[in-house]
């Protein structure tokens, strides 16, 4: 149905901040202007920037009908797998706005901020005694800023010991910044195939050892949801050569208060805050990723650290010792995502995180046992916080596993991950979390189910024109890509350009 | 006459100058291709060696050289037009003309039928 | 429990539905031996009242910038929020989404990301941005990498005058991914010459703007000079604030762009989360790292947004990626969206003006302080200033007396003799006279 407007009911089109902006508005005022002398120098700006001028109600509406384009999981299931899409309580919200911690400048003496140091110490606490591990570094800013931290720690650790080591065994199923971090490091990427059930092949990975590999990266559970049940096997392997045991912690919310990564013989393992302990993920970021160390690593964690000594906490922000593998960022790490983990944490408590992680396992195997007759399961028997399907019950049909995807979103759905892991065949990976209620999972389930029989049934032109009643359908990336438009050109520069 | 490597590259000799582009079965599995990254002419290449990265919007390949020599010439319409190599991979599509060290490594590819065979194995 | 909606009936008829009895029996796989089978040692669940006393109870025990007067900068800047910006970020359907993989359903950030590059290109004057980086640092560290793959170099040479932190952060990426990071020989008070560190090997010659010091700098001609020995220029910026006042550094000739945009849109937060700015010239665009947003069309002929060009990613590209970098700095590069948005090119500039004519004079009334020097010809909103004593032991008294003076060079640079002394002072919109008199009297009653 075409409208004059083209919008569509509740769904406002909405052009871009600079085709409705205007000079000379603002929707910021500020006091008078003191008079002064420049002391600019010869660097004072003379042209103009080309900034849109909005007044407030222009702009409020602006990003409010910008959001409503946007499925997010407070308005529903967000099965993306691997990416742990839980509910982000707004007490956390409520508790890093706080005066005292919001307005706190990170080089403030530190006699002026021995809460914010206790936050953060409790919070190292409360990460260690969860994965029994005795050391923890908490600058990482995201899950690939903690693998590169690990994998620096693992080097220099080697280094130390005048072991310089070329390869890293990093399974096919692993996640792409696992290779791309050892790879920025200097190491070869060796890769490791899995076996018939989804786990690392032991025999392989054993015949791939040798005295040049420095370490293999490890996600346990795997990014097939399953739990490397060889893994201490693994690691009494790589040790056993004198490499080191980096554990890809991207699925630890599977496993916590159930399982110590430390038990497992795990030297470095990196924790998303914005995964397992639901800082929320803003539309891709910020993150943070704390790593947490074995002893034979922490002597080389990265600056700053916090410490307790006889006069409260102190930071270390320049370690004397010329062990650490140095600073990885400016200031200390992300507070704000500390705070909402740690409020995350005493929520639940002891017993609640336990049973969190168990929700998220209970949730994914019902969902597993509800869709594996209609579905076809990548690997037989029980998973942990994922379901894994590959494409093959979709054989025949005419319809992808992104045609499906697509159809899921006119059903109000976020699609499941798909194509991920590479070792599975047109992959749907879903995670449902321990948020979603039972009656959540079943109206998820019989949707999924009626899809599928859909397919089946043959209406495949239903699936190739979803989606149908998005603000926008299937774009077109490769026109994108061929010729990139990256940024908003004014319309008389943008003809010149052409 | 054009021989074909396992990596899905052809290349065709005309004289001492060989053409060298990917086959249609490669183009088909790339989908829509969106950037070619070609090397520099009078760069030395070595068959087996990396010489070229084809792209799609969700997948990067790398052309590895079928052939060894230097690369006399690169096919500069694949700048302005991606899509050729969709279109026409072994015609309009081509990626570069190297000058052959040595025609004995011709020996070692596949032709035509030998290479359509190939394909078909791997379905 | 309040997170969690399944009933103890629930699980039952669950587990039925799988057909194993526990949850328990659903961690099979897990070795017997180190399947825990009881909470760890750590306190119990606690209601929301709880919780949110003992948070509060933590900030209390700190003093925040808000409660004293401040003049804390060096890299995090103390700004007036707009009420629209964190009302609007806090929107669920911004805060709760995720990476935009599904464009259909995230036109929403697609679109403020795209809004965003192109704000933070016009701003710098470079021609792409990317969609953020985790914060100035390590947007640093990437723009060194980044020069490294486009020139095939791998020595990069550092300003005396570049946040330590930031140096730091780029030495520490050399060390371990292979190239070298040097820093300039440079007085602090002193001119450096940077163009004669060029050779055929340099990569890159990371410059900052204002410099870590305060002071301001016209790059150009250094930028010629890289550029004649085929190296690239990148300037760093950590008060994005001053590009409302200062001519851009693209203006300038610089290749690369990496700076930190906490100061529009987001708060001090102690240090992070920020977002890292990272602008180029389009020739380099495929050796960029992190996300891109570029606009295409749909179907139906309608404009839209994609994530594009992610071949260049880890997802796809795995060990030859340009970065590792996975996760950005949505929500934080929204905020400072949002707030550029409010201000515009009018807002941006008064703003900037406004810090200027703050810091000016600040100057001022610290001139009159005995014993304090101000060490800046030219400055934006922050400069140093040389105290009779050291600075670390000034800042720590009038801390005590709940003032927040500035920064000690010597917590930056322990072991710089020179930096002993310095202080450096930062003045904003939010600085009053007050302040600055509370300030001056601190000052003058400890030395």
């Amino acid at each position: 149905m075409k409208t004059v407007t083209g919008n569509r009911g509740l769904q406002i089109e909405e052009p871009l901040i600079f085709e409705v902006g205007e000079e000379g508005r603002s929707a910021v005022d500020l006091p008078p202007l003191p008079a002064h002398e420049s002391r600019l120098g010869s660097c004072a700006r003379k042209g103009s920037i080309g900034l849109p001028g909005l007044a407030e109600p222009q702009v409020v509406r602006h990003y409010t009908i910008l959001s409503q384009k946007n499925y997010a999981i407070d308005m529903g299931p967000y099965p993306l797998g691997s990416c742990t899409m839980k509910h982000n309580p707004r007490l956390n919200e409520k508790m890093v706005r706080l005066p005292g911690l919001a307005d706190l400048h990170p080089l403030q003496p530190i006699s002026t901020v021995q809460g914010a140091l206790a936050l953060i110490d409790t919070l190292a606490h409360w990460l260690k005694v969860l994965t029994n591990m005795p050391a923890v570094a908490m600058p990482p800013a995201a899950g690939a800023h903690g693998e590169l931290c690990g994998i620096m720690a693992i080097r220099s650790a080697l280094l130390a010991k005048g072991d310089a080591r070329r390869r890293i065994l990093v399974p096919e199923s692993a996640h792409g910044t696992n290779p791309a971090t050892a790879a920025a490091c200097g190491y070869v990427v060796d890769p490791v195939p899995a076996d018939a059930r989804g786990r690392v092949d032991i025999d392989a990975f054993k015949a791939k050892l040798g005295p040049d590999v420095a370490a293999t990266m490890i996600t346990n559970p795997n990014t097939c949801g399953l739990f490397e049940n060889d893994i201490v096997a693994l690691a009494e392997a790589i040790h056993g050569i004198g490499g080191y045991f980096y554990c890809d912690g991207a699925n630890f919310n599977a496993i916590v208060g159930r399982v110590r990564p430390g038990d497992l013989g795990v030297d470095a393992m990196h924790i998303n805050l914005h995964k397992t302990f639901s800082t929320p993920h803003g539309g891709g970021g910020p993150g943070a990723g704390p790593v947490v160390l074995s002893a034979a690593l922490a002597p080389y964690a990265p600056v700053p650290y916090v410490v307790h000594g006889e006069q409260g906490f102190t930071l270390v922000e320049h370690d004397e010792s010329g062990q650490t593998l140095g600073r990885m960022k400016a200031f200390h790490g992300q507070m704000g995502m500390f705070i909402r983990a740690l409020c995350f944490m005493m929520s639940h408590g002891a017993d609640g995180l336990r049973q969190a992680s168990g929700d998220a396992v209970l949730n994914a195997n019902y969902l597993l046992a509800r869709l594996k007759e209609e579905l076809s399961p990548a690997f037989p028997g029980t998973s942990m916080h994922e379901a894994l399907f590959d494409d093959s019950f979709l054989d025949g049909t005419g319809v992808s596993t992104l045609d499906f995807a697509k159809a899921m979103i006119d059903e109000g759905y976020h699609p499941m991950t798909m194509y991920f892991p590479l070792v599975v065949r047109g992959a749907l990976l879903m995670e449902p979390t321990e948020s979603e209620s039972k009656g959540s999972l079943d109206s998820f389930a019989d949707t999924i189910i009626a899809l599928a029989r859909r397919a089946k049934a043959g209406d495949k032109d239903a699936f190739l024109a979803a989606p149908r009643l998005t603000p926008r359908r299937r774009l077109d990336e490769t026109a994108a890509a061929r010729k990139p438009v990256l940024r908003w050109r004014p319309p008389v520069a943008a003809e010149a350009a052409e | 006459m054009r021989k074909y490597t396992k990596d899905h590259e052809w290349v065709a000799l005309d004289g001492e100058t060989a053409t060298v582009g990917i086959s249609d079965y490669a183009q088909e599995q790339l989908g829509d291709v969106v950037f070619v990254e070609l090397p520099e002419p009078g760069k030395d290449i070595k068959k087996g060696k990396e010489m070229a990265v084809v792209e799609s919007v969700k997948a990067a390949s790398e052309v590895y050289a079928p052939i060894s020599g230097k690369v006399v010439s690169v096919n500069e319409a694949l700048s302005a037009d991606t899509s050729l190599v969709n279109k026409d991979p072994l015609g309009q599509g081509w990626f570069t003309k190297i000058s052959v060290a040595d025609k004995a490594e011709l020996a070692e590819l596949m032709d035509e039928s030998a290479y359509k065979a190939y394909c078909e194995g791997l379905h | 429990m309040r997170y969690l909606p399944l009933t103890p009936d629930d699980r039952k008829a669950m587990l039925a539905a799988i057909g194993v009895p526990s949850i328990e029996a659903l961690y099979r796989d897990v070795p017997a031996d180190v399947l825990l089978t009881a909470p760890v040692d750590l306190p119990l669940h606690r209601s929301e009242m709880e919780v949110e006393a003992e948070i509060t109870a933590l900030a209390r025990k700190n003093l925040g910038t808000s409660q004293a007067p401040s003049f804390l900068g060096a890299g995090a800047y103390r700004h007036h929020t707009p009420a629209a910006v964190d009302y609007l970020i806090q929107r669920g359907e911004f805060l709760t989404s995720y990476t935009p993989y599904q464009p259909e359903v995230a036109q929403g950030t697609l679109q403020y990301l795209f809004e965003f590059q192109t704000q933070v290109a016009l701003l710098t004057g470079m021609e792409i941005a990317n969609a953020s980086m985790y914060d100035g640092a390590t947007a640093t560290a990437e723009a060194a990498m980044m020069a490294n793959r486009v020139t095939r170099r791998s020595k990069v040479i550092m300003s005396s005058r570049l946040h330590p932190h930031y140096r730091e952060t780029v030495e520490t990426a050399g060390r371990h991914t292979g190239f070298a990071a040097t820093v300039a020989p440079g007085a602090i008070a002193g001119d450096e010459d940077l163009a004669a560190l060029l050779d055929e090997q340099t990569s890159c010659v990371i410059v900052q703007y204002p410099d870590f010091y305060g002071n301001i700098q016209n790059f150009s001609a250094l930028a010629d000079a890289a550029h004649r020995k085929g190296a690239l220029l990148i300037v760093a910026v950590t008060e994005i604030v001053a590009l409302g006042a200062l001519m851009a550094p693209g203006d300038m000739g610089a290749d690369i762009v990496a700076a930190e945009g906490q100061s529009l849109g987001n708060s001090l937060g102690f240090g992070g989360p920020y977002v890292g700015l990272f602008a180029v010239r389009e020739k380099y665009v495929r050796q960029m790292p992190g996300r891109l947003v570029g606009e295409t069309f749909d179907v139906d002929g309608r404009r839209g947004y994609v994530l594009t060009l992610s071949t260049r990613e880890q997802h796809i590209r795995r060990e030859k990626a340009t970065s590792n970098i996975c996760t950005n700095s949505g929500l934080c590069a929204l905020a400072f969206a949002i707030h550029l948005t409010l201000l515009g090119e009018t807002g941006l500039r008064a703003l900037a003006a406004f810090n200027h004519a703050r810091a000016v004079e600040l100057a001022a009334r610290l001139a009159r302080v005995p014993g304090a020097t101000i060490l800046n010809r030219t400055y934006f909103n922050e400069f140093t200033v040389r105290l009779a004593r050291p600075a670390l032991d000034v800042v720590e008294k009038l801390a005590a007396r709940g003032i927040l003076a500035g920064v000690p060079v010597a917590r930056l640079l322990p072991h710089e003799p020179e930096a002993r002394n310095l202080l450096l002072v930062a003045a904003t919109e939010l600085t009053t006279e007050a302040d600055m008199d509370a300030l001056c009297d601190g000052l003058r009653s400890v030395s």
